[in-house]
């Protein structure tokens, strides 16, 4: 086994770290406080190839693997979580989702575009009622002739507003069956669909989430990814590969988080010395970073079996579950750290720890992970 | 040397050596072991000298939409090859590696004239100096040791057929040169700004082509005997607003400023 980090990988963190100190440092406070999404960003992120790090090189992305991808994201999260969340369901979801089930057709038009951010993607599967019930969404799609008619509406959705093409998945079946739906591609600008409210969140503030609206929306039966009924196995394998993206994006909000506590203990003095050197923070960094470590292997198991092609349900479960629990629980203590500068905003923390939440929440609970794990190891 | 052709949209093909400095990051604090005669490398991430990462960035300008090459040089032993890749990955063309520990400016300069003059490259850029050692002593002597002009810092750099303008710093002030083909220049900020490599560049950096040459023989002209480090600053005192006389007296007696 080889865990050494390797070159490809400590390039992207270098070029990450440079890109982050001259375009996300600087206004990053800002986006989160106003719930700014930073469009240009993504765009020159999209320059720089982070936009369809996945995507082959033949259809204009970096041809990279989810090894160099983790790193992405976690250098990007260690900057700021919102750029990460963005950046990772843009690639992971619906890119992620064209790459894996689009016909060529659909490939060669959307693939391009989306991996140089031209257009930025959106991908709907929760509804206001239906989180991981997804069989029995609401939102349906009606064969009339050449044409579907879409009518409901998705929830939560990354870039609901702002994207330019969204990959959704609907019923076309009967409500509770897992065979019962299917997925498409819509365009913005294509009648009857529309963004809708955008939340006003805890964290991930620049991150843009919004509902999706489908009021007669009449879709091309081509937009249709696979078969009808295809939809919902589908969705479970783009999410399988999005649980390492969230992983990743944990691992990088906590050593953030870690990072800054680190450098903070060694600096902030009380009775004459570092506060570092006192056991009650020494041992916080030590559990600090023995969960990252743990972590970190975990994420990277996870994107090497991916590699290879293997079942990764499991893994990917795991290092979900694991990775989002350890930044909530490395960004808490980051605060502790802190005292009461880590409770205010000219200190990075607080950041970190609102960010995190998101983690166990996002593309299934830290609950819902541990139902996929058990399931596997039960069988 | 300069053998530049036009290309179909009257573009100059330039042929352009660039060289970089592997140093340590700026943020790294610095130590010395072996009784403070040789710097204390371990831990310590290097990258490129950032003047010299100007000179490359202006490089690649330079033949954007050309056929023209840029070459990157580098003496340094293998430990220096993720730097040297990294310039390959922001968009140099090849790169040389001279197989030495780069002794002195001296040295670090007959290797590279060495191999310039066998090479034919219409100009020669470089950061004004390296972060680290601050010679800037290098472009000037690669220069002399080739017999052609030079230029030190360099703040903008334009080219026009088989000639360059150069603006200069100088003090309170601007000199603008006018330099023909071939010459070395010590690049400034301004010059351009430095370039973040994309995915694909470093995807790419691993397939082009690194030269390793091995070292001239060069004489030893001077030794270094020891460094020193700046001690650390004391506390910071902090005096009332309502205090001036105390603060000018101190500005005065422990300051010594006025």
């Amino acid at each position: 086994m080889d865990f050494e980090i390797n070159e490809n990988q400590k390039m992207i963190a270098a070029t990450i770290k440079d890109f982050g100190e001259k375009h996300i440092k600087p206004k990053m406070m800002e986006w989160d406080e106003d719930q700014t999404f930073p469009l240009e960003v993504f765009k020159q992120l999209g320059t720089l190839g982070l936009m369809g790090v996945l995507v082959p090189v033949e259809y204009g992305g970096a041809g990279l693997s989810y090894t160099e991808y983790v790193t992405a994201i976690v250098e990007l999260s260690k900057i700021d979580g919102s750029i990460g969340l963005s950046m990772a369901a843009h690639n992971s979801l619906c890119t992620g989702h064209i790459l894996a089930f689009g016909n060529e057709i659909q490939k060669q038009k959307y693939l391009p575009k989306l991996a140089s951010a031209e257009w930025i993607g959106a991908w709907g599967l929760t509804e206001v009622n239906t989180g991981s019930d997804a069989a029995n969404m609401l939102t349906t799609a009606v064969l009339e002739g050449d044409h579907y008619i879409i009518n409901g509406s998705k929830n939560f959705i990354t870039h609901g507003i702002s994207g330019d093409v969204a990959v959704v998945i609907v019923r076309t079946g009967k409500m509770g069956d897992n065979r019962g739906m299917s997925t498409f591609i819509i365009e913005k600008g294509t009648k009857g669909f529309s963004g809708g409210r955008k939340e006003n969140k805890l964290g991930m503030r620049a991150s843009e989430t919004t509902e999706l609206i489908f009021d007669n929306c009449i879709v091309h039966k081509d937009q249709m990814m696979g078969n009808p009924g295809d939809g919902f196995a589908q969705a479970m394998k783009v999410l399988d590969g999005g649980r390492i993206s969230i992983a990743s994006l944990g691992l990088g909000i906590a050593k953030g988080a870690y990072e800054a506590s680190i450098k903070y203990s060694k600096e902030r003095k009380q009775f004459n010395k570092p506060i570092s050197e006192f056991q009650a923070i020494a041992f916080k960094l030590s559990d600090m970073a023995t969960q990252i470590e743990a972590a970190e292997l975990l994420t990277y198991q996870a994107a090497d079996m991916k590699n290879r092609g293997m079942n990764i349900k499991k893994e990917s479960s795991m290092a979900k579950y694991y990775t989002s629990e350890v930044a909530v629980r490395v960004a808490t203590e980051a605060i502790q750290i802190f005292g009461g500068y880590g409770y205010t905003k000219d200190f990075p923390v607080e950041k970190y720890f609102r960010d995190s939440k998101l983690c166990t929440i996002g593309e299934g609970t830290s609950e819902i992970q541990k139902l996929v794990i058990s399931r596997e190891i039960l069988k | 040397m300069h053998t530049q052709k036009k290309n179909k949209r009257g573009k100059i093909t330039m042929k352009i050596l660039v060289c970089i400095s592997h140093v340590p990051d700026t943020t790294t604090k610095i130590s010395f072991i072996e009784n403070n005669t040789k710097f204390n490398a371990v831990g310590v991430q290097f990258i490129i000298n950032p003047y010299d990462e100007i000179a490359l960035a202006r490089a690649l300008e330079l033949i954007e939409g050309t056929d023209g090459t840029v070459t990157v040089i580098n003496v340094g032993d293998i430990s220096t090859e993720p730097t040297i890749r990294k310039a390959l990955a922001i968009g140099a063309t090849d790169a040389i590696r001279v197989n030495a520990a780069p002794r002195d400016g001296y040295f670090v300069a007959s290797q590279i004239a060495a191999i310039a003059k066998e090479m034919n490259f219409d100009f020669i850029l470089a950061g004004r100096e390296s972060i680290d050692y601050n010679g800037g002593q290098v472009p000037a002597m690669i220069a002399e040791l080739l017999g052609i002009p030079s230029v030190s810092i360099a703040k903008k750099l334009t080219i026009d057929s088989a000639t360059a303008t150069i603006d200069r710093e100088i003090e309170g002030g601007k000199e603008i040169v006018s330099i023909p083909f071939p010459f070395v220049a010590g690049a400034s900020e301004g010059m351009a700004e430095p370039k973040i490599p994309n995915m694909r560049g470093i995807m790419s950096a691993r397939t082009k082509p690194l030269v390793v040459k091995e070292a001239l023989a060069v004489d030893l002209l001077q030794e270094i005997k020891i460094y020193d480090t700046p001690k650390p600053r004391g506390q910071v005192k902090l005096i009332s607003p309502d205090n001036a006389g105390e603060l000018i007296e101190l500005l005065h007696s422990e300051a010594k400023v006025i």
